[in-house]
């Protein structure tokens, strides 16, 4: 059974269709980046599968039940801007709640504790963050912050991962490590990880496969079938070239931005 | 309503003095009050700061000067004044958070609110003439005359909004900072944002009893904000949020025994004092 399976998806946002005809089928273990646009709706699908954003038409399955039944078996990192200086919570507090954040009461001292503590330690030493879990959130670099976030999104040992733009205001570095520790928690845990991204190349080693959201709709294939001169032409509607650079990287020319800001 | 004119002076005997302090009876009520009112304003001041609704704080301390004024007019009592009207404000601000409009039109909306409420109470003041002599310690507060069935009343109030605080306060701890996870997980963020504000009122309503209206936020505020400075890890801000705010109250009160100044100018000089000197160093 797929993790995640939308067919003949449609959401509308103010009565304003924002795709439809949307089918995709995300297994466990495998890695799938959802790529489009400004505001071509990638961030709408990540929420259509938390249940947070209702599908006007169309079947949607997540992990075996109807969207935002089994939250608390997802990952979620939503697109966000970074914590400031003024958040004084440190990192460790940030991914303990990812852990029992939702529970009422205050935690009281003893096993059940202890045993908490125990897994956000280890999930912190996972994705290398315990060097600076205990410093101030507001403190860190974007990274760092990135890397907590991701072990929030991890503590419960979800089955599903969402995440939305991870490595977005990151630098190059900490982009390849970021993306390299989504695949490596992809493979070993068996998640199924949704990353959203804006450029393909940081990630495209490690991808199973690829959602490309543009005009009002989506196409789900392999890396190389879907970032390609034919499909996305056609998924445009208008001419567009993938251009392959001499170090590898791939580059869409002559898509237009929604918002029309600049070429893509 | 008594005025501020107490003022006993030292006596030559340390020992006296301080025996003194403890004795006599309206000392007696003003010290278990101010505990109460500090212990709250401690914790539920540290979501506030947390929360970055310290407009919403202030504008509600307003309220309650616009709560104690209505009373005094239609004859209640003033503290049912300061909790209903603190109350109603308090859904009142709820219902301006609006994510999706954002913050600028949350805090312009929260002034309007502040505005009226000030403008009202201001009018029901100038309407019942009778209270012009305790308007100073409507705004300013006041120790004096602080009755047994008053410290009741603060008791329950702040077990009741300390107990609901604590049942919540993982979810409203997870909703203040990481709104978008809190909704995803199932958690009802805009009905805790609610309940909060309801809470903060009553905290509110409770504080400006002691400290006046004005000078409810040096309770609310500086011991949470200092306290933040100070650590970032949560069990131990709160702790250290209520010591604070124990302890200004604490010297605040004993010091405007022996002098002849109110009770609010020394909490909020000493919490400010304190907020700079951790500023400084911090």
């Amino acid at each position: 059974m797929s993790a995640v399976s939308l067919e003949g998806a449609e959401a509308r946002i103010g009565g304003h269709v924002v795709w439809r005809d949307v089918t995709v089928h995300v297994e466990r273990g495998e890695f799938v980046a959802v790529l489009g646009p400004n505001g071509s709706g990638k961030s709408t699908l990540v929420r259509a599968m938390l249940g947070l954003q209702p599908l006007s038409a169309g079947r949607a399955t997540v992990l075996g039940g109807s969207p935002g039944t089994a939250n608390d078996r997802i990952g979620y990192l939503p697109q966000r801007h970074a914590f400031d200086a003024t958040t004084r919570i440190r990192g460790i507090d940030l991914v303990r709640l990812g852990l029992d954040g939702a529970r009422w009461g205050v935690p009281l001292p003893g096993r059940r504790n202890r045993a908490a503590a125990a897994r956000v330690e280890r999930v912190i030493e996972l994705v290398g963050a315990t060097a600076y879990a205990r410093r101030p959130i507001g403190e860190l670099s974007g990274g760092e912050q990135q890397r907590l976030l991701i072990a929030q999104a991890l503590v419960r040992g979800p089955e599903l991962l969402l995440l939305d733009e991870p490595l977005d205001s990151l630098d190059l570095p900490n982009q390849a490590g970021v993306a390299a520790l989504v695949e490596r928690i992809c493979k070993e845990e068996d998640v199924a990880v949704l990353l959203v991204a804006h450029d393909v190349n940081p990630i495209i080693a490690y991808l199973d496969a690829v959602i490309y959201i543009a005009g009002g709709t989506a196409v789900e294939g392999a890396p190389e079938d879907v970032i390609a001169t034919g499909t996305l032409t056609e998924l445009y509607g208008v001419p567009i070239e993938v251009l392959r650079t001499s170090d590898d990287r791939l580059v869409v020319v002559g898509a237009p931005d929604l918002h029309g800001h600049h070429a893509h | 309503m008594p005025t501020e004119s107490v003022f006993t002076g030292l006596s030559w005997s340390p020992a006296t003095d301080v025996h003194r302090l403890f004795t006599d009876p309206f000392m007696v009520h003003a010290l278990a009050a101010g505990t109460i009112v500090a212990v709250m304003a401690g914790v539920i001041g540290w979501f506030m700061v947390l929360r970055r609704q310290t407009f919403a704080g202030h504008t509600l301390s307003l309220t309650s000067f616009t709560g104690a004024s209505a009373a005094a007019l239609a004859g209640a009592p003033l503290a049912l004044g300061y909790f209903v009207v603190c109350g109603l404000a308090a859904v009142t601000l709820a219902g301006t958070a609006d994510a999706r409009r954002g913050r600028a039109f949350e805090s312009s909306a929260i002034g309007t609110v502040q505005a009226l409420a000030l403008g009202l109470g201001f009018l029901f003041v100038s309407l019942y003439h009778g209270i012009l002599t305790g308007l100073d310690s409507l705004l300013f507060g006041t120790f004096l005359g602080i009755t047994s069935s008053q410290v009741l009343v603060l008791l329950v109030v702040a077990v009741v909004s300390i107990a609901a605080v604590g049942v919540g306060a993982r979810p409203l701890l997870f909703a203040s900072v990481d709104p978008d996870v809190a909704v995803a997980r199932g958690l009802p963020v805009r009905l805790l944002g609610l309940g909060f504000l309801i809470v903060l009122g009553m905290s509110v309503a409770e504080t400006s009893q002691i400290t006046g209206a004005l000078l409810v936020f040096a309770l609310l505020v500086t011991p949470a904000a200092t306290a933040q400075l100070l650590t970032s890890r949560p069990l131990v801000s709160v702790a250290l949020s209520i010591a604070l705010a124990l302890v200004v109250t604490w010297l605040g009160l004993a010091l405007a025994y022996f002098s002849i100044y109110p009770v609010g100018f020394y909490i909020t000089s000493l919490s400010f004092a304190l907020y700079v000197v951790v500023r400084v160093i911090a």
